[in-house]
């Protein structure tokens, strides 16, 4: 126990802030990524953290807090998303990349100008990768009220946001604004989303996003028990990955820690990969297995 | 601006904006822009990790581009294709994130290696830049009909015996090779979108592949000369040029597309080229 816990780790005040906000931001991008990965819009889950990116490299060169540049871009990437026509999915991902590309382009020149103002090259690698030790205690209220709110609306939503997931037409039919409650999703998103890039860094932000999701989607039947069961999951391996985190500062080389989103991103494509265990069995007689809770276990040792 | 070094740059580029422009119209046509999306940054993961062992740095980004692409292409078949992709490409950035963790020199390179160093170029990669350009374009060339067939009309395609499995198997590993060649030159983010871009503007201009191919690869070399001349005038990233003029370009083609269906009386063959220039 004591080689798995070092000693230490409960005092430490950034491990509590790490596990605090991982906490909140696990939850929220597990909830939100399970309409993603039913809608099919990993991609733009993914374009959105890094045109995100942009902001956050934006907020470093003016010198304002991180999360407020990852949000305020995360946001206007959704509403361009929306506006230039998400909803069709012919050519949905050609305009997705072209707005990701774009956005790249401006993180490349802020990122550019900021290295020039500042002389601090680690800027890029924090933006990109981000440090869930490094966050800034005064934007915690912040971050938590982002988290609650995302997932207040993806909740309220969730009745008419599957519908239309699922079938458009349908959900059109029943007098449901399918197109309002798309572009709500896409904010929430953006929210949870940039929660994430500041946790575990924008490029890896997909993972608590649809690893997860994607995880409880193949092992829990209905839409409320794979909630739960992707906010469990990314709960734990965002849990696991903070101590495997904090744990690896004494592996080598010494004296140097692994970073969290490493961890975070290997759990979570580990729990993904073993439902594939036992799932083929189960494909071929899907009759036999009602029961989701006999996938619980392993989500344990997936985690 | 054409002196020795800069002539490196110069044919660089070119080389990778034809690559990027051939293969990047497959890439739009099959709507597999997520996979252009992760291949390079898988290949960004293996360049990291190369220059963590001490190993050639061409050597790390095939290796883990290639990897990419088997990745995505075994696992798409299992699972969605876009959470496949997801799935794979971050976990190639959480490796990459370890390897430049763990390297020493990290920061500036993690910066070049995402947004690329053009001008920085020495003269022997040229040769092996061109040679995997040369064959990832005669690969797409051979496999052109196939790659056509079951893009377009998938079900025709197996009733005739093509595997549309296999088919994008070949597509995803040619689309590694090419970008394990131009990650170093343009970066991983911005071979992205020097692919997505002129060749998404192409399609919406013309619905003729050959000439979608070319316009793209023509527009892909606008975008790269035009952006190295100004990248060298103003010190900015050439990336950032990069970005918006290949959206530019995107925007042209849709106000073009929307101009043209509102007009659906007039025929416009000849008028695109001049427009995209």
């Amino acid at each position: 126990m004591h080689y798995l816990i070092e000693p230490g780790l409960w005092s430490s005040s950034p491990v509590r802030v790490a596990v605090l906000v991982g906490t909140v931001v696990a939850i929220t991008s597990a909830v939100v990524g399970v309409f993603t990965v039913t809608r099919g819009q990993s991609f733009a889950g993914h374009s959105l953290a890094d045109v995100a990116t942009t902001g956050g490299s934006g907020a470093f060169l003016v010198g304002l807090n991180q999360f407020w540049g990852f949000l305020a871009f995360g946001v206007v990437a959704a509403i361009i998303l929306e506006a230039i026509g998400v909803q069709r999915r012919r050519g949905r991902d050609v305009t997705t990349g072209v707005v990701l590309g774009a956005g790249l382009g401006l993180a490349a020149l802020f990122l550019y100008l900021g290295t020039q103002q500042s002389n601090t090259t680690g800027a890029s690698f924090t933006v990109l990768f981000g440090s869930i030790f490094v966050i800034q205690s005064s934007t915690i209220p912040a971050l938590i009220a982002c988290g609650v709110i995302a997932l207040v609306v993806i909740v309220t939503l969730s009745r008419v946001l599957l519908l239309s997931s699922l079938s458009p037409e349908v959900a059109a039919a029943r007098g449901v604004p399918v197109r309002a409650v798309g572009a709500a999703y896409l904010v929430a998103l953006a929210i949870s989303v940039s929660l994430s890039s500041v946790a575990i860094g924008a490029v890896l932000s997909t993972a608590l996003l649809i690893g997860p999701a994607a995880t409880a989607l193949r092992i829990a039947k209905g839409p409320v028990r794979a909630m739960v069961t992707a906010a469990v999951i990314g709960v734990v391996v965002t849990w696991l990955g903070i101590l495997l985190a904090y744990d690896s500062y004494y592996w080598p080389p010494h004296g140097h820690a692994w970073p969290v989103s490493f961890f975070i991103v290997a759990l979570v494509v580990l729990a993904y990969l073993l439902t594939y265990l036992h799932r083929p069995a189960r494909r071929r007689r899907p009759g036999l297995t009602g029961a989701p809770g006999a996938a619980r276990p392993e989500v344990e040792v997936g985690a | 601006m054409f002196s020795g070094f800069m002539m490196n740059t110069w044919i660089a580029a070119t080389i990778v904006a034809v690559i990027a422009g051939v293969v990047g119209f497959f890439a739009v046509l099959r709507g597999s822009t997520f996979a252009a999306h992760a291949i390079p940054n898988g290949a960004f993961a293996g360049a990291a990790g190369a220059s963590l062992l001490g190993v050639n740095t061409l050597v790390g980004l095939a290796v883990f581009s290639i990897a990419g692409a088997l990745g995505i292409g075994a696992f798409g078949r299992r699972a969605r294709h876009d959470v496949a992709t997801a799935l794979i490409l971050v976990l190639m950035l959480g490796v990459g994130a370890l390897f430049i963790s763990l390297g020493s020199q990290y920061a500036q390179e993690t910066y070049s290696l995402l947004f690329g160093e053009v001008f920085g170029i020495s003269p022997d990669v040229l040769l092996p830049i061109g040679i995997l350009g040369a064959v990832s374009v005669l690969a797409l060339a051979v496999i052109f009909r196939p790659l056509m067939l079951t893009s377009a009309m998938p079900e025709v395609a197996e009733a005739r015996g093509v595997s549309p499995q296999r088919i994008e198997m070949v597509f995803l590993l040619v689309m590694a090779l090419a970008t394990s060649m131009t990650v170093p030159v343009v970066g991983a983010l911005l071979m992205f979108s020097l692919m997505i871009g002129p060749a998404a503007a192409a399609r919406s201009f013309t619905a003729r592949p050959g000439l979608a191919v070319a316009l793209s690869v023509a527009f892909g070399l606008i975008t790269v000369w035009i952006g190295i001349a100004v990248s060298y005038e103003t010190n900015w990233p050439l990336g950032f040029f990069v970005g918006v003029l290949g959206a530019a370009f995107f925007l042209a083609g849709r106000g073009w597309a929307s101009l043209r269906g509102r007009r659906l009386t007039r025929p416009a063959r000849t008028v695109p080229a001049n427009a995209g220039a």
